[in-house]
């Protein structure tokens, strides 16, 4: 029993416990369907890449990885949410793609600069819509949901017009290697990892994941123990904003285009559920970066299952609603008051006995 | 009696006069559009019923210090409910109106009861209220359907009530009567009855009091939870009768029906002198806030050449002057103590 209460209490227990749970749901699946009961998990090479539907919930899972790591740091820094980030996504897709198409243009087959202009553009637009944000929120003081509201409807609008209400196809293929395949490995992976490889080592090389925890936990506080808690936060939007624009530019380049009105679509929640899912308080505070991306894949392989299952793109949304529900309210300051009374009480019982 | 103008008054009053401003430039563009005759404020109204009912649910919500992103979605639920009933389950109309009725009733209580009885943040709560409601939507229905058979729910949508002054002979000579919808009446009849709930009545004060000062309201002896689940409850309500009037307008129901509609209604509460943070705010502000929604969007269509993205770039570009005039007029505040 205490042995059960300890593993329940770790922090990476929610992550790892749902993760096993949709792979449970994945087997029995398979063996209802008749086929092999660990097709799931089964990895084969084709063509002279990698292949399986484990691959495949990594590869499609990147971008909610990528997007997961500045969502943790909004999160814990001003206790809010970033709702923009699919719309940055989408926003810095259209630059990019802009950028190197040119203006008005739908179809490109040669690039109108460097391919890597583009994208450093694309990323850095992303960054600005973090400036953006930021700045109303650590400045301004206005609430994170209502300041990211602001870019969530505009920035697709922004977008759209980038691109003169076009869907911009880049028929090149240097373009489609952020979507494409690194020898074996799918490309977003190897970016996915580049980029939570190099957030840890600065949250553990640096104080900054200590500071940021901090200014979570009680922002004045730090600002008295000397912590600029302004510039902090606003660092965090900036991250997220930066992660945005590389989700955005491995997206557009894995359907080779720029589709405003779809890049990126429902990826807020995917995000932040894939932080709840982790194990953090969205309440601020302490964070655990690999509990959320964890978080982060086992979005993915709940919606590869439940497309699996035969859930239409438009229909998912319903069944991830519900699971944000549950785990916040799970983790809701009455619900969690009213366990622990129940377990003092059935300790108390067992003491009389 | 005299009173006072505080930066509150002044919100309302910088709302009230920039959309005088905006429609007179709007008169002097466009002047050989039409944009003069009295038809195309009616207009305005007409093709924002929806949006005022809802604006008023969410300056209800907002008063209480929360935020509610769920209407868009939402009345697309209840569009999509209303004409898949109609052209496909061939049920009654009034039947249909008063069950979307109760869908909002309900949708909000589960939205309240998480936000006032579990302390959960409004914003997640609503959010995953808005992907639940969308998605609920593609369930019931996933293309698009538009209501034609239901002559009675045509007939309503259809009626015009003639105003007998302010007409005009156009071009052909024909005499145009100036004409509103039901769907307005329903929406000035919202906006009236909140009004007074907001003033006069024990609940409407309780908002206000909640969302100036949680701590103080308890201290009071409020309950501070019933009332934050009570307005949220107001609000899927107001939304739902917002989603009949929008269904209305459009006689369609479709996935992508009213998609950021939240944004401009909870842009048109805080150009309106809604405060973000609660307790101050009044429907009147609202409403002028739907105005000045309603003719930006008729500015971008009179001109015909621009794209319609400029309409919401041009809503969240005022909603971030707004924004940031708000917590310039709070620092203000908190510098004079």
């Amino acid at each position: 029993m205490s042995n059960l209460k300890k593993l329940t209490s770790k922090r990476l227990f929610l992550p790892i416990f749902c993760m096993i749970l949709v792979m449970m749901v994945n087997i029995i699946f398979d063996l209802a369907s008749g086929n092999f009961p660990f097709s799931f998990f089964t990895i084969s090479t084709r063509n002279g890449v990698l292949y399986g539907r484990l691959i495949d919930v990594l590869n499609r899972g990147s971008e909610i990885a990528i997007l997961a790591i500045g969502m943790t740091l909004v999160v814990s820094a001003s206790a809010g949410t970033d709702i923009s980030v699919g719309s940055v996504m989408s926003l810095s897709a259209a630059f990019c793609c802009m950028l190197l198409a040119g203006f008005g243009v739908s179809s490109a087959t040669q690039l109108q600069m460097p391919l890597i202009v583009g994208v450093l553009a694309g990323i850095l637009m992303g960054c600005l819509c973090g400036v953006f944000n930021g700045a109303l929120v650590a400045y301004l003081n206005v609430q994170p949901m209502v300041a990211t509201l602001i870019l969530y409807s505009a920035a697709r609008a922004i977008g759209l017009l980038l691109c003169n209400n076009l869907i911009v196809y880049i028929r090149d293929d240097s373009f489609k290697f952020f979507g494409g395949f690194f020898g074996p490995v799918p490309t977003p992976i190897v970016i996915a990892v580049i980029c939570v490889a190099i957030m840890s080592v600065i949250l553990k090389k640096t104080a900054l994941g200590l500071y940021i925890q901090s200014v979570g936990i009680n922002k004045k506080a730090s600002r008295i123990a000397g912590l600029n808690s302004e510039r902090i936060i606003f660092l965090c939007y900036v991250i997220c904003g930066l992660c945005a624009g590389i989700a955005g530019i491995v997206n557009a380049s894995r359907i080779s285009s720029a589709d405003s009105n779809n890049i990126g679509l429902s990826y807020e929640l995917d995000a932040i559920l894939s932080v709840a899912l982790g194990g953090n308080s969205l309440g601020g505070g302490k964070f655990s970066l690999i509990g959320s991306i964890i978080g982060a894949y086992t979005i993915q392989a709940i919606t590869t299952t439940l497309f699996a299952i035969g859930v239409s793109t438009d229909q998912a949304p319903v069944y991830k609603a519900i699971i944000v529900i549950i785990i916040v309210a799970i983790q809701a300051p009455p619900v969690s008051a009213y366990l622990k009374q129940r377990a003092a009480k059935k300790a108390l019982a067992k003491g009389v006995n | 009696m005299k009173k006072k103008i505080n930066s509150n008054t002044l919100l309302l009053l910088i709302t009230i006069a920039l959309f005088v401003v905006m429609y007179i430039i709007g008169c002097i563009i466009y002047a050989n559009k039409g944009f003069t005759h009295f038809q195309t404020f009616l207009n305005i109204l007409i093709n924002n019923a929806g949006l005022l009912c809802v604006a008023c649910g969410m300056t209800c919500v907002m008063l209480t210090g929360g935020i509610d992103i769920s209407v868009g979605s939402l009345i697309a639920m209840d569009c999509m409910f209303l004409a898949v009933g109609m052209e496909i389950w061939k049920m009654n109309a009034m039947v249909l109106i008063v069950l979307v009725l109760l869908i909002g009733v309900i949708f909000g209580i589960v939205q309240g009861f998480l936000i006032g009885y579990l302390q959960i943040q409004p914003f997640i709560v609503t959010m995953a209220g808005m992907f639940f409601a969308r998605g609920m939507t593609a369930m019931i229905y996933s293309k698009q359907i538009s209501v034609s058979s239901n002559a009675w729910f045509v007939a309503v949508a259809n009626a015009k009530i003639k105003i007998p002054f302010g007409s005009y002979v156009n071009n052909k000579g024909v005499e145009q009567i100036p004409f509103i919808r039901i769907p307005v009446v329903i929406a000035l009849l919202v906006l009236i009855i909140v009004f007074l709930m907001l003033k006069y009545t024990k609940f409407g004060r309780n908002m206000y009091a909640v969302g100036g000062n949680e701590q103080s309201a308890i201290m009071m002896g409020l309950d501070v939870k019933k009332t934050k689940l009570k307005a949220y409850m107001l609000s899927s309500f107001l939304c739902s009768i917002g989603g009949i009037c929008y269904c209305m307008n459009t006689m369609s129901g479709s996935v992508q029906q009213a998609l950021g509609l939240e944004m401009d209604a909870i842009a048109s509460s805080v150009i309106g002198g809604t405060l973000l943070t609660g307790g101050v705010g009044n429907v009147i502000g609202s409403f002028f806030g739907v105005l000045i929604n309603g003719t930006i969007s008729t500015l971008v269509k009179t001109n015909g050449k621009l794209l319609s993205s400029w309409s919401s770039i041009a809503v969240a570009a005022l909603l971030c002057f707004f924004i940031v005039l708000q917590s310039v007029f709070a620092k203000i505040k908190d510098g004079k103590k």
